[in-house]
């Protein structure tokens, strides 16, 4: 790897993974705040869907915790908003090649987003966050519907373009460069499905576990209690719905996806060193790629095999049946990823399962421990999805284009970016985001530390209250309406 | 086909321009029109609602030259590295100042937002026309279809020249916009404001109008070729004529979108000169990228130029609804 290459590498993997910690929950609070804003439109006392049948104190409650979410939704997304757009000019700046080479075909997904989704998205969370008041509810609950739709329509044309870059179809072309020749094989593309539904899950998870982590926060305080118990039950069934269909089934397909078409990612990520029939499934290990042997490894005989293959006999690639060049540049970090993930998904489905089954007797708020659980789940929901990213990213490596381009030709001319500009642009960027972060940590503290009754902070002020004419005298040529 | 998709993206350029620089203009003019707190927090109630709305149309811009002119894409942005990941770090600061400033109500907060916002909205504009400048001067493009500025060759004259007119144009648009959406004070300086700069922004464009013709001599062919093409130039005389008219008659609204059209005019004589050339090389030299060796596959350009006239015309539909939804009732 040429310095320059390492340099556009290494800021890449530090705008992207900063900035899906904020959509990662933008997409997920999305959907549920389209629930709590719909069981608070539509619901009846008498409704005939059991979850829309709510007496009016109970949808005053659910429409309080929509109100709330929108506060937090508010600055998450806005950081989201600001660390997304580097992304689409560093396929240009830090990935002249990769652009150049691809452009052809993945453009069709970018401008997809950039067009639909991007547009869709910002404009009705503008209507949705200062409406309150100035639109009527309907409309409100319709924004909050369209806020939903924008945001899980901008993860799939993300995704169609990151599954393009997993397995690319499609296509034709030659060495330089990939046009498009068939719009319809790349939008079903086989590996995309899966992709996104296992990635979508992941974001619903992630809204789920804050939600209910939120809920416990105040339950354990003893503050809120009504806004409390709205964030533990939408939260805990929907991490329970949600971690369930993480594992079972997309993340089973996600898997069988990567087994057929990226064997050397598959092999990494199982710690496969070897070509074995009937080969156990590890669930921890330590992967020596100088002795080319999993240390310390506890495993199920023949489950991997089972697993792949429905057969406890069946054959699985491991690495020895695949030339070096083609390995992943760093077998072991493709592998902990991996297992970080499923270590982690795994716990989290428990907790989900006993925090549900206590919420379903009615023993939830008289169990502090499970609520402490509950509290302190959250920050591993993104710690697994980020896992998962990396599992996906660095087990396609070699290369950028899954054997078309390799990584190290992709990079933007040393020339034209020496290492020296990627150097400063990465300080610059780990610089800023720093203090991201820390204006982000600091807001967030403060809308969880005045709570759903805070009276005088609401979404809705942007200097002054909406609706409400200014303190001066109109002037003589308003804007029509 | 290649023809098409510069016609789609010089629209999306000027789409940008046009919603984006009004905002960007009430940012460089915020404290010199806001004099008090209350006043700039009332610049910001303005442009609150919209902003985000304004700079999707830089995304869209972009992720449309990347799908019409992958070429294009990778030359342009890796040869402007430095100023376009500048601007990259002034879009962050400036969005995270709009949008956080009202969430802590404290002097000093609102002092460092403002702050920020103002600077990078001047920055910005600043930088934007600059880079706009280096497409129009010409970059020098290798066989390879990539080149190398530093950032010193990035801020050339004729680009500096080209960055501060874009400065002045965005001022001229802000201060026109906040005329006609805000009272009292404020308001009023908006209009004096707003009655200066929108002259200004005329003489600055005139002063242009020689050295772009001193870098790209072939500019003034178009019209020759293409007599039709006049109708650019005389649109913009036209809808500058008509916003002096209106500000006399103190109808702030229609002053704001005959400039918008009038800046809209310009973008599109400027593209009319420039075409077909996507990202030319220097004047007389070799390797420019154009409509025809940047483009990208038929079958690509074909399926866009089906979703995508959807996609905008939904676009411009819930914009223009949401628009007028937040702009009822009398200004801020």
């Amino acid at each position: 790897v040429s310095s320059n290459v390492l340099v556009d590498r290494l800021q890449f993997t530090l705008t992207v993974t900063f900035h899906y910690l904020f959509p990662l929950l933008t997409m997920g609070l999305a959907l549920l705040m389209a629930y709590l804003k719909t069981v608070s439109h539509l619901g009846r006392d008498d409704h005939r869907i059991r979850p829309l049948r709510k007496t009016a104190g109970e949808r005053e409650a659910y429409e309080a915790a929509a109100r709330f979410w929108a506060k937090i939704f508010a600055v998450n997304f806005a950081v989201g908003v600001v660390t997304g757009i580097p992304l689409e000019f560093q396929f240009g700046t830090n990935w002249a090649k990769f652009s150049n080479y691809a452009g052809g075909v993945i453009g069709q997904a970018l401008a997809l987003e950039g067009v639909f989704a991007f547009l869709f998205e910002s404009i009705f969370l503008g209507l949705f966050l200062l409406g309150v008041g100035r639109v009527s509810p309907r409309v409100h609950w319709l924004s909050s519907l369209a806020m939903f739709v924008g945001s899980w329509l901008s993860g799939f044309f993300i995704i169609a373009a990151n599954a393009w870059m997993q397995h690319p179809v499609g296509y034709g072309g030659n060495g330089r460069a990939v046009h498009l020749v068939s719009f319809w094989h790349f939008i079903t593309n086989p590996w995309l499905p899966w992709q996104y539904a296992h990635n979508m899950s992941g974001a619903a998870m992630t809204g789920a576990f804050v939600m209910a982590a939120m809920g416990a926060w105040y339950a354990l305080n003893g503050r809120h209690p009504e806004f409390s118990r709205v964030c533990l039950t939408v939260g805990v069934t929907a991490a329970l719905i949600f971690s369930a269909l993480q594992i079972f089934p997309t993340g089973d397909q996600q898997a069988a996806n990567a087994y057929k078409y990226q064997p050397p990612a598959f092999a990494a990520m199982e710690g496969a060193f070897r070509t074995e029939k009937g080969a156990p499934l590890v669930f921890i290990g330590n992967p020596n790629t100088e002795t080319r042997r999993l240390e310390s490894s506890l495993a199920m005989p023949k489950l991997l095999s089972f697993m792949t293959s429905r057969h406890f006999t069946g054959k699985v690639t491991g690495l020895d049946d695949i030339p070096p060049n083609r390995w992943p540049n760093s077998v072991p970090l493709v592998y902990y990823a991996y297992h970080i993930m499923v270590g982690l998904g795994t716990l989290l489905v428990a907790l989900a399962v006993v925090a549900a089954f206590l919420l379903w007797r009615g023993r939830l708020l008289a169990n502090r421990l499970v609520l402490w659980l509950l509290m302190l789940a959250f920050p591993f929901v993104y710690i697994a999805n980020i896992a998962g990213w990396v599992t996906a990213e660095a087990g396609r490596q070699p290369w950028i284009v899954f054997g078309l381009l390799r990584t190290v030709d992709a990079a933007s001319p040393a020339r034209s970016v020496p290492a020296g500009t990627g150097i400063f642009t990465l300080l610059g960027f780990a610089g800023l985001y720093l203090m991201v972060a820390v204006v982000f940590l600091l807001l967030i503290v403060r809308i969880v530390a005045r709570g759903p009754d805070d009276p005088e902070h609401r979404v809705a002020e942007h200097g002054e209250a909406p609706g409400e004419p200014g303190p001066e005298p109109a002037h003589p040529a308003p804007v029509a309406a | 086909m290649g023809t098409l998709w510069f016609v789609l993206l010089a629209f999306l350029i000027a789409a940008y321009v046009v919603t984006d620089g009004y905002d960007l203009g009430a940012g460089a003019l915020h404290f010199a029109l806001g004099r008090t707190p209350a006043e700039r927090g009332r610049i910001t109630a303005a442009i609150g609602p919209v902003w985000n709305g304004n700079e999707t149309w830089v995304v869209a811009a972009g992720a449309t030259l990347f799908l019409a002119f992958p070429k294009a894409y990778a030359g342009a942005f890796s040869g402007l590295y430095f100023g376009l990941i500048i601007v990259l770090w002034l879009l962050i600061g400036r969005g995270l100042a709009l949008e956080l400033r009202h969430q802590i109500d404290h002097p000093l907060w609102h002092q460092a937002c403002d702050a920020v916002f103002c600077v990078a909205s001047a920055v910005l504009a600043f930088v934007l026309g600059v880079a706009l400048g280096n497409v129009v001067r010409g970059v020098p493009l290798g066989r390879d279809g990539y080149f190398q500025l530093t950032l010193f060759h990035i801020l050339n004259w004729y680009s500096l020249l080209v960055g501060l007119t874009a400065a002045v144009v965005t001022c001229a648009q802000g201060s026109t916009f906040l005329a006609a959406r805000t009272g009292g004070e404020l308001g009023a300086r908006a209009r004096l404001w707003s009655q200066r700069l929108v002259p200004a922004q005329v003489v600055a464009l005139v002063i242009l109008i020689i050295p772009t013709y001193h870098v790209r001599h072939n500019m003034l062919n178009v019209f020759g070729d293409h007599p039709w093409t006049v109708v650019f130039p005389l649109a913009a005389l036209a809808a500058i004529a008509a916003a002096v008219v209106a500000q006399v008659r103190g109808s702030w609204l229609r002053a704001f979108v005959a400039n918008s059209v009038a800046v809209s005019a310009v973008l599109a004589t400027l593209a009319a000169g420039i075409y077909p050339w996507i990202l030319p090389a220097h004047q007389g030299r070799p390797f420019g990228l154009d409509v025809h060796n940047a483009a990208a596959g038929h079958h690509a350009l074909a399926i866009a130029a089906v979703w995508w006239p959807i996609g905008i015309a939904l676009a411009l539909g819930y914009f223009s609804y949401t628009y007028r939804l937040l702009f009822r009732g009398p200004p801020a």
